[in-house]
């Protein structure tokens, strides 16, 4: 396998966040776990964005991949964390399959709410289960990697900050090279234009369905790692703000390069994490300012600051 | 010669409004059909219902004998009936050269793969050299957005021939394009064509561009088709002349027709 220079680039910062791993303290780590953790999910929002989709529902597969970990440890025995992970990502796809069926029969703001809906059924259902917790939600169970098991406490962190840097090194890649394949530049043709993809003979809505299932998978990775880094899930996964939160990211991004989610989501959680810090009741407006701050002035995302810096070289 | 297309007793009614009353028309293998008629005659409906955009009210539609009544668009491209737009369809936010990668990779497979990288050396060394055969290729890194109409005209074509269809439908080629352009456009177009060996029915206000590139004329009015054969006697038609081309017709300009 080939790798190019986007590649190279992508492997050598993740070598270089493992490392830095090994120096940070631990509520650093706990923090860049959950927002690269989260950027998965937003990848999965970004994808379908570039074909002209907004999902508002995104939050369906966080909770489904975190719910599937924890019920997985729960009640099934499954303590693997890959093999944990690995089951959420597929009872995320077989949902998506299920779904996928009716939601890309629409688009724009019927698409929208449409996944909203869907993800905030999975919440009530959630709310009303005794059993899982209802609004509470359940810890998840101790685990392990391929029969080892992490000392709890900073060397159980460590490892699923590992685990969530490479997870999001290889889905990275992965998207990468999808946005440059056949699907990942026909779903923006869709975007651009449908009329003219179905008269090339192609069906925009299979390649939407495609691309809706393969979201959902890595949407599902995403929600499975925070499981692991949090040892809880609950409800609020699937709720409509967490969505919210997720397109937030996306936006914040931009839809420039695989790169931007993991960047948006980072920034974030440390603008976030200091606004609750500093201004506790007033930390949603700083969040807003800054969203509307990128809309005015950087309406591609902060991707775009870097697009333009090595335009800027080239010239 | 073996028909091609064949539509048979065709209607659309939107509501109140008659825009196709029972077309029956046969198109042979390697005719080049000139389709005219005056604003809202019923051309582009029937181009439309022909290509799966439009679901006949009535009728039936044979392709190669074999019923497209209700097939997609893309089925019946898939089938080998490919179409161009009076407003070139093209990706806005791509470059020409990308458009036709697409086109390409669209006709080589129905399932676009998710892995492969799309822009292959053989895809891109295949769109330069039709971007050549249409005389577009000083346009292959410019957005489309950047590109004259004409140029638009001709990318919105050859992608719709990259299929390697056995008939093209093209709803007025030459809209929106200057006088000058107009000849250099369907010469490009219909040396394009032959080349291929595909049957063309294209429709055009141009009585000019008519008479110089059809084997065939079919007059519309109010979604009727009152004249159907060669180009002279149909512009020389009483009826066409009062109620679609409102002149006489010059003396045939060229040797185009095929």
């Amino acid at each position: 396998m080939r790798l190019d220079k986007t590649e190279i680039s992508l492997g050598l910062i993740a070598l270089a966040c493992v490392l830095f791993g090994f120096v940070s303290p631990g509520w650093l780590i706990f923090l860049l776990t959950i927002a690269l953790a989260k950027a998965l999910v937003v990848q999965g929002v970004v994808m379908q964005m570039r074909s002209g989709l907004v999902s508002f529902g995104q939050g369906l597969f966080y909770c489904i991949g975190g719910y599937t970990v924890g019920m997985g440890g729960q009640f099934f025995g499954i303590h693997d964390a890959i093999a944990a992970l690995s089951l959420g990502m597929f009872v995320a796809i077989v949902v998506a399959m299920l779904l996928g069926l009716l939601l890309t029969r629409y688009r724009e703001i019927f698409f929208a709410m449409l996944s909203l809906a869907f993800s905030m059924i999975l919440f009530g259902i959630l709310v009303k289960s005794q059993e899982l917790g209802s609004t509470d939600g359940f810890n998840v169970h101790d685990w392990t990697l391929f029969g080892w098991a992490p000392e709890a406490g900073a060397g159980s962190q460590h490892t699923v900050f590992t685990m969530t840097v490479v997870s999001g090194l290889i889905v990275a890649v992965l998207i990468h090279r999808y946005t440059k394949a056949g699907i990942g530049v026909i779903c923006e043709a869709v975007r651009e234009n449908e009329v003219r993809v179905e008269y090339l003979g192609l069906s925009p809505r299979w390649l939407l369905y495609g691309n809706y299932v393969a979201a959902a998978a890595v949407s599902a990775l995403g929600g499975g790692l925070t499981a692991l880094a949090t040892g809880h899930v609950d409800p609020e996964m699937a709720y409509w703000t967490t969505s919210g939160e997720f397109v937030f990211i996306a936006l914040l991004g931009g839809l420039g390069h695989v790169a931007a989610p993991f960047i948006a989501a980072i920034v974030f959680s440390f603008v976030r994490t200091y606004a609750i810090e500093f201004v506790p009741h007033t930390w949603q407006m700083i969040l807003g300012f800054t969203l509307l701050a990128v809309i005015i002035f950087l309406p591609k995302g902060l991707w775009s600051l870097v697009s333009r810096e090595k335009t800027g070289e080239r010239a | 010669m073996t028909c091609i297309l064949e539509t048979r007793s065709l209607n659309k009614e939107f509501g109140a409004v008659i825009a196709a009353k029972d077309l029956n028309v046969q198109i042979n293998k390697g005719e080049v059909v000139g389709v005219i008629g005056s604003n809202g005659a019923g051309k582009t409906t029937f181009i439309n219902m022909v290509t799966g955009y439009l679901k006949p009210t009535r009728g039936e539609i044979l392709f190669n004998g074999k019923s497209i009544m209700g097939h997609s668009p893309r089925a019946i491209t898939r089938a080998g009936m490919a179409r161009s737009f009076q407003v070139a369809q093209l990706f806005p936010e791509m470059t020409v050269l990308d458009n036709l990668i697409v086109a390409l990779a669209a006709a080589e497979s129905a399932r676009p793969s998710f892995l492969s990288p799309l822009r292959s050396d053989a895809r891109i060394a295949r769109a330069e050299e039709i971007l050549k055969e249409f005389g577009v290729d000083n346009y292959r890194d410019s957005l489309v957005t950047a590109v004259p109409q004409g140029a638009r005209k001709l990318v919105d074509i050859a992608m719709a021939l990259i299929g390697n269809p056995q008939m093209l439908l093209l709803d007025e080629p030459t809209s929106g394009v200057s006088v000058d352009e107009k000849t250099d456009l369907m010469d490009t177009v219909m040396n394009a064509v032959r080349q291929h060996g595909v049957t063309v029915l294209f429709v055009e206000h141009d009585m000019d561009v008519v008479e110089r590139y059809v084997s065939r004329v079919l007059a519309f009015y109010s979604g009727e088709i009152i004249a159907d054969g060669e180009p002279a006697a149909v512009l020389a038609d009483q009826q066409v002349r009062d109620l679609v081309t409102g002149h006489r017709p010059t003396t045939k300009q060229g040797n185009g027709a095929s």
